[in-house]
């Protein structure tokens, strides 16, 4: 029986990417309003995992359910579903033929069919809440890489989604441009998002989450609350992993 | 002393392959006013060979003769073209026609090599590969005589399907290598927001791809131009049928044939400044 307010429903999700299996055996269960990190080295399965929750990759076992609608072949269902949930990606993919307003306003006038207007003034709202108004009218291009993500999660904001999935979201970023779009997530967070976050960014994850995934070889490992998960992980590959990854 | 000459070593032996008489020959050729001498005394030799064979042959220049297939006046004093723009018009017609096939056939191609349908790609690959080892010529062949009467095609008709399917072939490969040369990231991004593969494709992959087609699109667009001519062995109304009919009248072959080639290369440069201006316009924006 699933949670009652449970958004996001993983059971015994597996993929393989030929003989490489990715995911293997994957539950998770995302509440309404709950911050997710997720963790683990690198090729562990956190991207696999957060890029099938809205069928960027297709899961081969299992059963993926988001708000309330089974992730399987059809088509309508995986489009009302990536309405619902927004995405911002490592290398940030903003179009870069159009300007920042373009980027902003085409998701809410082709999918949603809004007016250009009422777009063009939803979109002016989500770019003075990531706090860059004043470059609507550039090109991606001409923005510093912390802007581009700043302006992704606005792009995705403007869907008005009620789950946001961050795939690395400072991985590309130089040292000095992380924090303004952790500080960025941060507000999200604080204003009730359900959010799934797969990063590195310990501090934001402390700060932020409300339960800790640790992945290694497909598999979750560890889920535990941030207070237990740092001071007193269970399992030894985690806490080595945290190790490493606190040294310094 | 011996760390000095370590330092110097290179670069001195750098400096001195220049010296060698071989590769200061190579230099001076490879310089521009040198290069551009040699290129004009080249051009002057061919030119002036093919004048000394003609009239080593007799042939009897008559160039005076060629102004009237441009223009002319009737009785009236009213200008009139000749028929060399009229067999123009018809190549252009005809090309333009033909390649606003081929860019359909060429994208619905590419699409469907594209796609997750396993017949879809069969047919794809199937249709390139009938296309691109058949001769141009044969094919034009099969349109005519073959499908012309079974569709109901006439010479025009049977031509510009020709051409487009043809040129189809290869502008499908155009469009693919454009697609393909759009990040991946792209398609994943306009997925996210919820957009349709349809979406996805006429609002962000195709005009991004747009940029990578555009050279060799302008090359496709020439190509075409310059297959168009075969269509003379059908006699079309075209350039190239309009220089026969006019030898076959005159026998002024070498005036003719210089013509024709004159205003075919006329408008392919054209076409191909054109497309470097536009080029240039598009990259600004990025």
């Amino acid at each position: 029986m699933p949670d009652a307010d449970a958004v996001i429903t993983l059971r015994n999700v597996s993929k393989s990417f030929g003989p490489f299996k990715a995911l293997s055996d994957v539950d998770l269960t995302v509440h309404a309003g709950e911050k997710v990190v997720i963790c683990g080295p690198s090729g562990s399965g956190k991207s696999t995992l957060i890029r099938c929750v809205n069928r960027l990759e297709e899961h081969d076992g299992g059963t993926i359910n988001v708000d309330g609608i089974e992730l399987d072949e059809h088509t309508e269902n995986i489009r009302a579903v990536r309405q619902d949930v927004g995405m911002v990606f490592q290398q940030f993919n903003l179009f870069p033929h159009l300007t920042v307003l373009e980027n902003l306003t085409i998701g809410p006038v082709r999918v949603r069919k809004m007016p250009k207007s009422k777009a063009e003034k939803l979109a002016r709202t989500y770019l003075d809440r990531v706090h860059i108004p004043e470059q609507v009218d550039k090109y991606p291009a001409q923005l510093s890489g912390g802007q581009q993500q700043r302006v992704a999660i606005a792009r995705s904001l403007c869907m008005e989604p009620r789950i946001m999935l961050f795939d690395e979201p400072t991985s590309a970023l130089d040292p000095e441009m992380i924090n303004e779009v952790l500080d960025v997530m941060t507000e999200l967070a604080l204003s009730g998002m359900t959010m799934v976050v797969v990063t590195h960014e310990m501090g934001f994850a402390r700060k932020v989450a409300d339960t800790m995934v640790f992945m290694e070889a497909g598999r979750v490992v560890e889920t535990a609350p941030p207070e237990k998960f740092f001071t007193n992980p269970e399992s030894d590959r985690c806490r080595m992993f945290l190790d490493q990854i606190l040294e310094h | 002393m011996v760390a000095g000459a370590d330092i110097d070593g290179p670069a001195m032996a750098r400096r001195r392959t220049w010296r060698t008489p071989l590769m200061r020959l190579g230099r001076l050729i490879g310089s521009h006013p040198v290069s551009i001498l040699i290129y004009v005394a080249v051009m002057v030799g061919i030119v002036l060979a093919a004048l000394n064979g003609a009239s080593a042959m007799g042939y009897n220049w008559q160039w005076y003769r060629i102004p009237q297939y441009f223009y002319g006046f009737t009785e009236e004093g009213g200008f009139v073209l000749g028929e060399i723009p009229w067999g123009l018009v018809g190549t252009i017609g005809l090309s333009t026609a033909a390649f606003a096939l081929a860019v359909v056939i060429g994208l619905v191609v590419a699409l469907l090599r594209l796609s997750d349908l396993v017949i879809g790609r069969a047919v794809a690959v199937g249709f390139l590969e009938l296309i691109r080892n058949l001769p141009l010529l044969v094919l034009l062949y099969v349109f005519y005589y073959v499908f012309g009467p079974i569709f109901g095609l006439d010479r025009w008709a049977a031509s510009v399907a020709c051409l487009a399917v043809y040129h189809g072939a290869l502008v499908s490969e155009i469009f693919r290598a454009g697609i393909n040369a759009v990040p991946r990231g792209q398609r994943e991004a306009a997925k996210s927001i919820g957009m349709s593969t349809a979406q996805a494709y006429r609002d962000i992959i195709l005009p991004q791809a747009f940029r990578f087609m555009l050279p060799p699109m302008t090359g496709e667009v020439v190509n075409m131009i310059k297959s168009s001519a075969i269509v003379s062995v059908i006699a079309v109304a075209e350039l190239t049928t309009v220089g026969r009919d006019i030898i076959s009248e005159t026998y002024l072959s070498f005036e003719i044939w210089f013509t024709i080639a004159a205003v075919y290369m006329a408008v392919t440069l054209i076409i191909s400044a054109f497309a470097t201006w536009l080029e240039k316009r598009h990259a600004v924006t990025d």
